[in-house]
């Protein structure tokens, strides 16, 4: 009992240890955002990785998942005789939920992946003993342009993967599975308010926030060679989509205080 | 410690006051192994010391201490007469300005060109001018002998040519005193000589202090006006190059003549 009571214990003072850590890499990526000067040729090389080399990625994502899921509302709508309303259903879902959840899923696979990888092997390779032994602050110089360029590129990703999903979604419910495109269009528009697009964006924002700082992190604390910075990049990923997953459901509950769901 | 009864001990008077870098009781421990045991010594202005000992014995983690790499468990560090043992990283940076290190992988930043990882410590010093850098550039590789390699990547480089590329950017923006890990391990005796001539004329054209880490007897012996043995966590010996020649103690006449000498006697 007390070896059970010890090794729950000690799990818990991992995570807790894990999620201080993460606190004090924030803290201080913040503090050098705000204090120090920005590196704008590596700030803008990470635009171009994250956002636009993402592009792809988002717009496959956005466009099928729009496509799959107006099909599916419309199988089950039509039964009722409201098929015009599958415009209103998937155009709030994409933006309230699956735009911003599956933008930050993916952007986790391949960008918060890449980060944990390419900084590990700069740890393990004593690459960032040479940033600090230059008199280079390593998160001023890896983390924060990485940082900057997820919270600018995010929440426009999450804007493109709704805007795809929803062109899709009308694509095939209008020209292959016929609904009215007027009605589609005009119940999407009804339902469909500011107040969604904004929840979506911000959602965007704060796993931005979430991804860059595990990928990150993951990476900082690699060890142990090849071994090690595969271990890194795995557990970066695993994490960042279980804290998108998490962190999704109570950002859900508070922004719906602020944005309120449904016809106005 | 061997008495060599030669020179000043490091710990006179006269040597504290004249030391570049100054550690005094520096013990660390990582997991339950106690690397360093308390370790004293003084490194004077403008000398090399070559710090000798066994694979795994703690040199290069005491190297790493010098510049704030690593943290010690107790002891002191004075570099330049200011106590590092304490400071935040960035509170570090103003020391590290005065200490440059070559790295046993030299750590070239590999997503780099050669003349990108030489000119980077002075483009986070704010230099922008490329006319600048570029005659910076150009007088770094005349230094360590690679004129023409500025635009190679890390990858294509052989492992002499990586350290060189290493130490030059290390020394460009001229610090008082640099750390040579391992500098010739790896190499062939041809490079390794080159590289041990560069370091002495690194000292005689800069007069930089210089501490060498180097399990490479010759290297040593080639490089160092001081010679310290680490010997399980603690400077064994500290003397000239003469006088480690002519120590009798078995410990040391065992490491100097490659033996395995009685303790791991099987």
């Amino acid at each position: 009992m007390v070896r059970l009571v010890s090794a729950v214990g000690r799990v818990f003072l991992s995570l807790f240890e894990y999620l201080g850590e993460l606190v004090l890499l924030a803290a201080d990526t913040f503090h050098s955002i705000f204090t120090r000067r920005l590196r704008w040729r590596l700030f803008l090389h990470q635009i171009v990785e994250i956002g636009l080399l993402s592009q792809l990625v988002v717009v496959i994502t956005g466009g099928f998942t729009g496509a799959v899921f107006a099909a599916q509302t419309y199988f089950q709508f039509n039964k009722l005789g409201i098929g015009s309303g599958v415009g209103a259903v998937v155009s709030v879902s994409l933006c309230r939920e699956l735009g911003p959840v599956l933008t930050a899923l993916m952007v986790t696979g391949r960008v918060g992946a890449s980060m944990s990888a390419e900084i590990g092997t700069m740890k393990v390779t004593e690459q960032i003993d040479a940033l600090r032994a230059l008199a280079v602050y390593p998160v001023d110089y890896l983390v924060v342009p990485r940082t900057l360029a997820m919270m600018v590129s995010m929440p426009l990703l999450v804007a493109e993967c709704i805007a795809f999903g929803i062109g899709a979604s009308y694509f095939i419910a209008v020209h292959v599975l016929e609904i009215s495109g007027t009605y589609y269009m005009s119940n999407m528009v009804r339902w469909t308010g500011m107040r969604d697009i904004t929840m979506g964006l911000t959602k965007g924002f704060c796993f931005a926030i979430l991804i860059v700082f595990i990928s990150c992190h993951k990476g900082l604390t690699a060890r142990e060679g090849a071994v090690g910075v595969g271990k890194a990049t795995t557990e970066a990923v695993v994490n960042s989509s279980l804290a998108v997953l998490i962190f999704n459901f109570f950002l859900t509950m508070f922004l719906n205080i602020i944005f309120p769901a449904g016809y106005q | 410690m061997v008495n060599t009864g030669g020179e000043p001990t490091p710990h006179s008077e006269a040597a504290s006051a004249d030391a570049m870098i100054k550690v005094r009781g520096l013990t660390k421990a990582i997991g339950p192994q106690e690397i360093l045991r308390g370790i004293d010594l003084d490194v004077r202005r403008g000398e090399t010391l070559a710090i000798i000992g066994r694979s795994g014995g703690g040199k290069s983690v005491f190297l790493k201490h010098i510049i704030g790499l690593m943290q010690p468990e107790a002891g002191d560090i004075w570099v330049d007469g200011q106590n590092i043992i304490g400071l935040n990283e960035r509170q570090l940076a103003a020391i590290r300005q005065k200490v440059g290190i070559l790295f046993q992988g030299a750590a070239l930043f590999d997503s780099m060109t050669v003349a990108e990882n030489i000119a980077f410590p002075l483009r986070e010093a704010g230099e922008r001018d490329p006319t600048i850098l570029r005659e910076k550039i150009r007088e770094m590789l005349e230094v360590v002998e690679l004129e023409g390699q500025e635009d190679k990547m890390p990858v294509s480089l052989s492992g002499g040519m990586k350290k060189r590329v290493g130490l030059a950017r290390s020394i460009i923006r001229r610090p008082s005193c640099v750390l040579y890990d391992e500098p010739t391990s790896g190499l062939d005796p041809v490079v390794s000589d080159s590289i041990n001539r560069l370091i002495r004329r690194l000292q005689q054209r800069f007069g930089m202090t210089s501490i060498v880490v180097t399990h490479d007897m010759k290297s040593a012996f080639q490089v160092g006006n001081h010679i310290a043995y680490l010997h399980e966590g603690r400077i064994y010996f500290h003397g000239t190059p003469a006088e480690l020649e002519r120590v009798s103690d078995p410990i040391l006449q065992d490491f100097l003549l490659g033996r395995s000498g009685s303790e791991s006697a099987l």
